[in-house]
C-alpha cells in the first residue's frame, strides 16, 4: 500500500495539491500569503484600544446577518492627505480576515497611502496582493474596498469636502422593486451566475419584465469583471 | 496573539456526523472479499454460489436486526441513493394515485434534493417546520396528509443538531390515518443514516414503511448503505439492468462494502447502549466545560440528555460575535476537525437551512461549530480541545466587530 502511495507522487510531481472539492475546479485551499495575514493579523482594534486611536475617518460594510461585516478607522494627514494610520475589525471567515489585514497593510505602508489612490483600489487589487482566493471567497476581498471607500468618506464629511465624497454610481433597473445594477454586482459576488439565480435572490424582473435584457447584460458584465 | 500551538499536535476528531473510520473488526471481515472470496452472486458455480450464500446471510443478519425479512432489505451504494430511491421509487410508481409529499425544513439534503426536483413536476409538497429544539409534532404530521398524499418522509434523527424525531409516534398516526380511511396511502419513510449505530431500530415499533441506512456513518465502509422496503410496498428502481437485490438495485453487488456494513451494524446494535452512556457523559462533561470557559454561547437543538432526545454524540453551540469557518479553520490548525453551519463552508453562501429553521437568525447560524464525538475520543482529547478553544474564541471576539447583546454599534458612534 505504502509502496502505491509513493510511486504515485513521485511520477505526478504534485506541486501544489489539488482540490477537488468544488464544482468548478477552482478548489478552497487558501494561499501561504492568506494564511499568514488570518493567523497573525496586522494593524487590528486591539481590545480597549478603540478609546486610544486617534481616526477621522471610519468605514462599516456589511452585517453579521450576511456572514460578513468589516469596520475600518484611518487616520489622515491633512497636508499630504496620507494615510498615517490604521485600525480594523472585522466578523468572517478566514479569507474575510485576510483580506481585511492585508488591506491595512496596503494603505499604510511607504509612508502611507493618498486617499485618492486609496479610493481607486479594487477587489482585484486586494485579491492579487493575496496570491488570490477561492471563487466563492471573492466577495469577501470586495466588502474591504467597500469598507474603505466608506471610511474616506467618513473622512470628507467630517471635513467639510462634501464635493469631493464618492457616491458608488448606482442606476435603477428594476422600476418596480427599486433594485439597482449594484445589487445585482451583490448577487453575482454571492455566487449568482445567471438570472434565475439573481431572481431567486432579489426577485429582479419579476414585476418589471421590460428590464429583462438589461438585468442579463449586467449579470454577464459582473460575471465578466470578477470571475471572467 | 492566539493559543501557542503545542509541540507535538495531536489529531483529535470531533466530525463523526461527517463520516468515521472503519472498525478493525469490519476491515478484517471485508478482507477476504478483494482475495479469495471474489465471485459473482448471481454465477451458478462454486465461487458463485459462495459469493451468493454470503449475501443471503448478510440480508438475513441486517433483517434479524431491524426486525424485518431478509427480502425486505435492498443494498445500496449509500445513504443517499437509498433516500433518492424511496422517494423517486414510490413517487414514480404510485403518482396516478397522488402527487402529494410531506417531509421537514430539516431534512438531509439527500431527502430535500430530490423532493425539490419532484416539485418540478408538479408534485406538491408540504415541508414542516420544527420548533425551536428541531422536534416535529405527531399531531402536524397527522394534520397535513390529504387524500393524495402518497409519501411521506421524515429523518431519524437530525444530523447537524441531533435532534431525535418521534418517528414511531408519527408512524402510528400515520396507521391511524390509513385505517380511518381504508387506505395503503400515504408510505412512511425515514433517513436513519444518523441514528445506525445510537438507536433501536426496529421497524415494527417506528412503524415504517422505508428505512434508509449508511455504513460509512457507523464504521463501516463508505459507498454502501441499504433501503429497508416493507412487503406490499412497490417501488420502481433507480437503475436497471441484471436485475439483482429483487429487481431493484441491479448491478453486481459490493459484497465486501456489503459484508462490512453488515458487521458494522452488528457491532453498533450490540455495544449502543454501552457506548451511548460513554458518550452522553464525555458530550455533557464537554458541554460543561465550554459554557464553564466561554461567555455567550448557546446550545443549538434539544437539551441535553439521553439518547431519546438528542443523538449522545452531537454537540451543536453558537458562539456569538464570531464566524464558524474562521473558528474551524483556527481548530484546524492544532490538530481539531469539526463542522459549522456558517454559510462559508456551504456551496450555496445561505448558513444551515437547518439552524434557520429552528427560528435561529442568520449571526447564530454563522457563529455555529459542530462537535460530533465517536469510538476514538476519549475526556482526554476534550481536555486537549477546551485548552485552545477559548483562546480562539477570545482572540476572535478581539478582531470581531460584532458585539451581539450590547447595544449595536454604540461604542463606534
Amino acid at each position: 500500500m505504502k509502496k502505491i502511495i509513493k510511486k504515485v507522487t513521485k511520477t505526478k510531481n504534485l506541486t501544489k495539491p489539488v482540490d477537488i472539492r468544488s464544482n468548478d475546479g477552482s478548489g478552497w485551499l487558501y494561499s501561504d500569503i492568506v494564511k499568514d495575514h488570518f493567523f497573525n493579523p496586522r494593524n487590528f482594534m486591539k481590545q480597549g484600544e478603540e478609546e486610544k486611536f486617534k481616526y477621522d475617518g471610519m468605514g462599516r460594510v456589511g452585517s453579521p446577518a450576511c456572514g460578513d461585516e468589516m469596520v475600518l478607522w484611518i487616520l489622515v494627514d491633512e497636508k499630504s492627505e496620507k494615510i498615517k494610520d490604521c485600525r480594523w475589525r472585522t466578523f468572517g471567515c478566514g479569507s474575510a480576515i485576510a483580506s481585511t489585514s492585508v488591506l491595512s497593510e496596503m494603505i499604510v505602508e511607504k509612508g502611507g497611502m493618498k486617499l485618492e489612490d486609496a479610493l481607486k483600489i479594487k477587489p482585484q487589487d486586494i485579491l492579487a496582493r493575496l496570491g488570490g482566493l477561492p471563487d466563492r471567497k471573492v466577495h469577501c476581498s470586495v466588502l474591504g474596498d467597500k469598507a474603505l471607500q466608506a471610511a474616506v468618506n467618513d473622512y470628507f464629511r467630517k471635513t467639510g469636502q462634501h464635493g469631493r465624497i464618492v457616491t458608488a454610481g448606482s442606476k435603477i433597473i428594476d422600476k418596480v422593486l427599486n433594485i439597482t445594477d449594484h445589487d445585482i454586482e451583490e448577487a453575482v459576488l454571492e455566487g449568482a451566475q445567471n438570472l434565475e439565480d439573481v431572481q431567486k435572490k432579489l426577485k429582479v424582473g419579476v414585476g418589471d419584465p421590460e428590464a429583462i435584457p438589461e438585468i442579463e447584460e449586467l449579470i454577464r458584465f459582473y460575471m465578466e469583471k470578477y470571475y471572467g | 496573539m492566539f493559543p501557542p500551538k503545542p509541540k507535538t499536535k495531536k489529531f483529535v476528531y470531533l466530525d463523526h456526523a461527517a463520516t468515521t473510520y472503519v472498525d478493525e473488526r469490519v476491515e478484517k471481515v471485508m478482507k477476504p472479499y478483494y482475495g479469495k472470496i471474489f465471485g459473482n452472486p448471481s454465477s451458478l458455480y462454486e465461487a458463485g454460489r459462495v459469493a451468493n450464500g454470503e449475501l443471503n446471510d448478510c440480508h438475513r443478519k441486517v433483517a434479524e436486526i431491524i426486525h424485518a425479512l431478509p427480502d425486505n432489505i435492498i443494498f445500496t451504494g449509500g445513504g443517499s441513493e437509498s433516500d433518492n430511491l424511496a422517494i423517486f421509487g414510490v413517487t414514480r410508481k404510485h403518482a396516478n394515485f397522488g402527487k402529494h409529499i410531506i417531509t421537514t425544513k430539516i431534512e438531509h439534503h439527500a431527502v430535500l434534493n430530490p423532493i425539490e426536483h419532484l416539485e418540478k413536476e408538479s408534485f406538491v409538497v408540504t415541508y414542516l417546520e420544527p420548533d425551536s429544539r428541531g422536534f416535529i409534532s405527531p399531531k402536524k404530521v397527522r394534520a397535513e396528509i390529504r387524500p393524495d398524499t402518497i409519501l411521506i418522509s421524515i429523518m431519524y434523527a437530525n444530523n447537524e443538531i441531533g435532534t431525535v424525531e418521534p418517528i414511531a409516534d408519527i408512524g402510528r398516526e400515520i396507521l391511524k390515518y390509513r385505517k380511518e380511511n381504508n387506505s395503503i396511502y400515504p408510505f412512511f419513510h425515514t433517513d436513519a443514516c444518523q441514528a445506525g449505530g445510537v438507536l433501536e431500530l426496529d421497524v415494527e415499533k417506528l412503524h415504517v414503511d422505508l428505512l434508509t441506512l449508511n455504513a460509512s456513518k457507523i464504521y463501516g465502509p463508505k459507498g454502501v448503505g441499504m433501503l429497508y422496503k416493507r412487503r406490499g410496498v412497490n417501488i420502481v428502481p433507480l437503475i436497471y439492468g441484471g436485475g439483482q437485490e429483487m429487481n431493484l438495485r441491479s448491478g453486481t453487488e459490493n459484497l465486501a462494502g456489503i459484508v462490512g456494513f453488515t458487521k458494522a451494524l452488528e457491532l453498533a446494535q450490540e455495544n449502543r447502549q454501552d457506548e451511548n452512556m460513554r458518550l452522553v457523559e464525555l458530550r455533557d462533561y464537554f458541554y460543561d466545560q465550554i459554557s464553564k470557559k466561554i461567555d455567550k454561547i448557546k446550545l443549538n437543538g434539544a437539551s441535553l440528555g439521553n439518547e431519546n432526545s438528542r443523538l449522545p454524540n452531537n454537540l451543536n453551540v453558537t458562539f456569538m460575535d464570531v464566524e464558524g469557518e474562521a473558528m474551524l479553520l483556527y481548530l484546524d490548525a492544532y490538530g481539531i476537525c469539526c463542522s459549522t453551519g456558517s454559510a462559508c463552508t456551504s456551496t450555496s453562501l445561505e448558513p444551515s437551512h437547518v439552524l434557520t429553521a429552528l427560528g435561529l437568525p442568520y449571526e447564530y447560524a454563522h457563529g455555529s461549530l459542530r462537535f460530533t464525538l465517536g469510538h476514538c475520543n476519549t475526556k482526554a482529547d476534550i481536555d486537549y480541545v477546551m485548552k485552545y478553544l477559548p483562546g480562539i474564541v477570545e482572540k476572535l471576539r478581539e478582531i470581531s466587530p460584532v458585539q451581539m447583546g450590547n447595544k449595536k454599534h454604540a461604542k463606534y458612534k
